[in-house]
């Protein structure tokens, strides 16, 4: 009886060139990634930079400009606090119409029925009401919970609404200029939106009303 | 034994696109296919970057599959993989932003989509670059005819539309629940029901003819 011929097993190959083949490719992965990202920040930026103007054009119906205002611990501040970067520091936006002020755009965020909403509204601190709102990002339920956007009807309310948002039913309200009315079938995404928006200003409100406004230079 | 005959180039092209479907045979790639079909134009979207990533890999890979050590050719083909899909990501964000953030997270989880890794161990690198190439497109193109498929099925009954245009009149109310989860598991279970009945069709009517050409010798397990 012979023994099954077994195939010998294939040297391995020294560790150096494993190393050596990972770490060559690991080098030229990177410079090729970090070439592209050069190449294709400058759009990206752009395109976030458009989609945020865009916003704010839509919520503060067409301002001339505005100005990028840094939330700081007690004001609003046209310089960005020290150590704090661009992108990522909370910002709000004040839109100017022929010399006078036009409102503040606000983004705020609140957890949906399915994920973060994200969104940004108009608002004026001198009569408390909001002058738009548009849901930046939103995973909400398609059919039921996206009419938060979708809805011409409950979009159009939050041109005329007062803050603190106070969130009623269909049929159940007493007429106040603080209410607003809800979807039916998409309630929880409907109270999230008020939410965010009430969470927010609570916290900016106090800075907006004390801010005095100084135009800038479109 | 006559030795086995090469497979005409041709074939390298056609295989991907029905016999060897990635998704509809192979059953590969069923992340995407359920998650963003439902739209046509985030389907297009994502086999684009697919068509990308696994021609960018199967090129590499045919090419240097000599010089990397059987130790670490999945590692080395990972980070091939990886640095395509990263790429890819990156291009859809500067170019198309709206359909990147519908995509979310799936344009970077194509690093751990079984077709891209499956054709580099199976075929690139076993196989020449002009090859290795006709396999990927023909991949991509079966994996975007289905991709497609899926996506107009479910935009059309889901939302009424195709590519964002209306094609079934005001009046239709949207079968909502299509563009939703569970529609993409009905629709993918359809779609293989009905692959698997032609398929099996095809393969019945073939019996007959072989069985009148003469007695068979042996079968193949």
């Amino acid at each position: 009886m012979t023994a099954p011929a077994t195939q010998p097993p294939r040297p391995s190959a020294s560790a150096q060139r494993l190393i050596g083949t990972l770490g060559g490719f690991g080098v030229l992965a990177g410079l090729l990634i970090v070439s592209v990202f050069a190449a294709t920040q400058p759009r990206i930026r752009a395109n976030k930079a458009a989609a945020l103007a865009a916003a704010i054009n839509e919520v503060l119906a067409a301002p001339e400009h505005y100005d990028t205002l840094y939330v700081t611990a007690d004001s609003l501040s046209h310089t960005l606090p020290a150590g704090g970067n661009a992108e990522t520091a909370e910002a709000v936006y004040l839109g100017w119409r022929e010399g006078r002020p036009a409102g503040f755009a606000i983004v705020a965020n609140g957890p949906g029925f399915q994920d973060n909403i994200r969104l940004i509204f108009g608002f004026d601190a001198a009569s408390s009401q909001l002058l738009g709102m548009k849901v930046l990002e939103s995973k909400e339920t398609p059919g039921l919970g996206d009419k938060i956007y979708k809805d011409a009807e409950f979009v159009a309310q939050f041109t005329r609404v007062r803050a603190p948002l106070v969130g009623v039913k269909e049929g159940q309200g007493e007429g106040l200029p603080t209410e607003l009315v809800m979807i039916t079938g998409a309630t929880i995404s409907s109270r999230a939106l008020i939410k965010a928006i009430n969470t927010t200003l609570e916290r900016v409100g106090p800075l907006l009303a004390a801010y005095v406004p100084q135009e800038s230079q479109p | 034994m006559s030795p086995r005959k090469p497979t005409p180039p041709s074939q390298e092209l056609i295989k991907g696109v029905w016999r060897e479907n990635p998704v509809l045979v192979q059953l590969l790639g069923l992340c995407p296919a359920l998650a963003v079909t439902n739209s046509v134009a985030n389907s297009l979207a994502m086999s684009a970057a697919v068509l990308f990533v696994l021609v960018g890999s199967s090129l590499l890979v045919s090419t240097i599959k000599r010089i990397v050590p059987s130790d670490v050719r999945i590692s080395t083909y990972i980070l091939i993989i990886a640095t395509f899909v990263t790429i890819a990501d990156m291009i859809l964000e500067a170019s198309v932003p709206a359909v990147h953030k519908e995509l979310g997270a799936f344009v970077a989880l194509i690093v751990v989509n079984c077709i891209i890794l499956g054709r580099q161990e199976a075929f690139a690198s076993r196989n020449s670059v002009g090859r290795s190439l006709l396999d990927a497109v023909g991949m991509s193109i079966g994996f975007t005819l289905t991709m497609v498929l899926m996506g107009t099925v479910r935009e059309v009954l889901g939302n009424g539309t195709f590519l964002g245009i209306s094609v079934m009149g005001p009046h239709y109310e949207p079968w909502v629940i299509m563009i939703l989860p569970p529609g993409g598991f009905l629709t993918l279970g359809t779609i293989l029901l009905v692959f698997s009945w032609i398929k099996r069709r095809g393969e019945e009517r073939a019996k007959p003819a072989t069985a009148a050409a003469g007695p068979a010798v042996g079968k193949a397990a």
